[in-house]
């Protein structure tokens, strides 16, 4: 399987993304706590750059015996969001939020010699 | 090393690094436009906008009272914040970046900034002509001071053809009508009826008045003389009674948004309105699809019992409703490709639905969403694109430069 040579460890910034395009293939290889991420920069809603928008943690309401206590950010499940309309993904595997069906299509990441390469 | 790779190829973009360019932003939808052949026909958008709270202290200028343009100069006109009842976080929290990355965007001195800007959403979706409407303006319905919402109608329809439509054939509106004063709704129909670029008016739903009022005859009467169609542009207010129920934004959209236009659309139709003014067209903006069927069958089942409640009707207020024009965006397209169908043959959609965008809010929606609907023919595409609003409107073409060259015109 090809390999792209994306970046030296440490040149994307954590929370950072990276597009490499090759073709009329786009991918966003998304640093974020450390881990590496490679997604297709193109959401399954209307076709928008996916991996151009922000990475927010999940929200979760906080219900205890049916009272609503308030709501947080779950930094456990951070989030690829669309920037054209906000549609929500895990980024630990690219399925939609709200719909499992939908999904970024994810690459292979690997980490060799100081080197990050995403396999295409 | 890359492995099999050519040469000059991948290429990279670190987001971090880069200022926020609306080409950029919107390069997928170029490759859609390229894809489909947009080139091919003339794409109409028939609802988009721009931050007039940008240019607010040119528009202000145009205020004629003095005291007034002071305040107004003074204060400015932004959405207010987290507390305010007109809008409070409908920009999701940052996650729509063109939001927060739109006033730092870089435009030449020349022209207008918002001339650019419309043309740089424009030319990558595809859209040859848009109508364009404020923004924040759109509360200027449930603003209580009424001599101030007629004073700002004035000022920015004025700053806008001065500024603007007189500047660019590709970009229309519908002109504001400040609706609490249906007199100076007539002057307005005046003064701006035959200015070029001006292609009808608007009446923002939220406002809480009844189409009906006689009033308002004159107006319609102005209009349809004109042969300019009249525009509910959907819209919520935070502050409406029975809205303030919803605590989520979610809520207050998804029935605001729909429900100002069914109360005007009702309201519209028992009264026989469109037996009254038979030449004044109607156009009905922003609230998506989903609420016209029912609001179809709704009426018609009541009417067929009390015909005494609109003796004005001569046929099914279904029927009436079929002879409007309805906006596509929001256009509710998540899993329901069968209801979506009916509600294209309910509404006589090859004739009447007019594809919009409302660049560049968070729903926004592409011409993809209805070149890509299996169930449409090219013509009925075509018509719904573009063909529908330049007859309607009355539009000469006029196409994107990128359009024109690659069929070497
Ligand atoms: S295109 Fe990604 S959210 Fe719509």
């Amino acid at each position: 399987m090809p390999e792209i040579r994306v970046c030296e460890h440490g040149e994307i910034a954590d929370g950072a993304v990276r597009i490499v395009k090759t073709g009329r293939l786009e991918i966003g290889v998304i640093r974020q706590t450390d881990k590496y991420y490679a997604y297709r920069n193109l959401c399954p809603h209307q076709g928008g750059p996916a991996c151009e928008g922000l990475r927010m943690p999940g929200v979760r309401s906080q219900i205890e015996n049916g009272i609503f206590m308030g709501q947080t950010f779950d930094e456990g499940d951070m989030h690829i969001v669309c920037p054209w309309h906000g549609y929500e993904f895990h980024l630990a595997d690219g399925t939609n939020v709200c719909d499992a069906k939908l999904k970024l299509q994810r690459f292979d990441v690997v980490q060799r010699d100081g080197a990050v390469y995403v396999v295409v | 090393m890359n492995t099999h790779v050519k040469p000059g190829d991948p290429t990279f973009r670190d987001l971090a690094s880069e200022e926020f360019d609306t080409r950029v932003h919107l390069a997928h939808a170029r490759e859609q436009a390229l894809v489909r052949k947009y080139e091919d026909f003339l794409i109409v958008d028939v609802d988009s906008h721009h931050y007039e709270t940008d240019a607010f202290d040119e528009i202000a200028k145009y205020i004629t009272d003095p005291v007034m343009r002071h305040e107004a100069l003074f204060q400015g006109m932004a959405r207010g914040g987290i507390t305010s009842t007109d809008g409070s976080y409908q920009e999701l929290a940052g996650r729509i970046t063109r939001y927060p990355n739109r006033r730092k965007e870089k435009v030449p001195a020349e022209p207008h900034r918002d001339i650019t800007l419309m043309h740089r959403w424009m030319d990558p979706m595809g859209v040859d002509i848009a109508v364009m409407f404020p923004t924040p303006m759109l509360n200027l319905a449930v603003c209580p001071r009424v001599e101030l919402e007629v004073a700002l109608a004035f000022a920015y329809n004025r700053w806008l053809c001065d500024t603007v439509l007189d500047k660019d054939p590709r970009i229309k509106s519908m002109l504001y009508l400040p609706f609490n004063d249906p007199a100076a709704c007539l002057k307005v129909v005046e003064e701006f009826g035959e200015h070029p670029g001006c292609v009808g008016f608007m009446v923002t739903a939220t406002h809480y008045k009844g189409v009906y009022d006689n009033a308002y005859a004159p107006v319609y009467a102005a209009m349809q003389e004109r042969n300019l169609p009249l525009g509910f542009h959907a819209m919520f207010s935070w502050g409406d009674q029975s809205l303030r129920l919803t605590n989520r934004f979610i809520g207050v959209h998804a029935l605001g948004f729909a429900w100002h236009n069914m109360l005007q659309l009702t309201n519209w139709v028992t009264n026989g309105m469109p037996e009254r003014f038979p030449g004044l067209k109607t156009v009905w903006i922003e609230s998506g699809l989903a609420w016209v069927p029912f609001l179809m069958q709704r009426l018609d089942n009541e009417y067929m019992m009390r015909p005494s409640d609109c003796p004005e009707l001569k046929k099914k207020p279904s029927d009436y409703m079929r002879d409007m024009f309805f906006t596509s965006q929001p256009m509710e397209m998540v899993d329901n490709k069968a209801a979506l169908e009916v509600t294209f043959q309910m509404i006589n959609a090859e004739t009447q639905l007019l594809y919009s965008s409302d660049y560049p809010h968070w729903d926004m929606d592409l011409p993809s969403t209805i070149y890509d609907l299996p169930f449409l023919s090219e013509t009925a595409k075509r018509n719904i694109l573009g063909g529908n609003a330049q007859r309607l409107f009355n539009l000469k073409p006029v196409y994107a430069d990128w359009k024109l060259q690659s069929r070497g015109e």
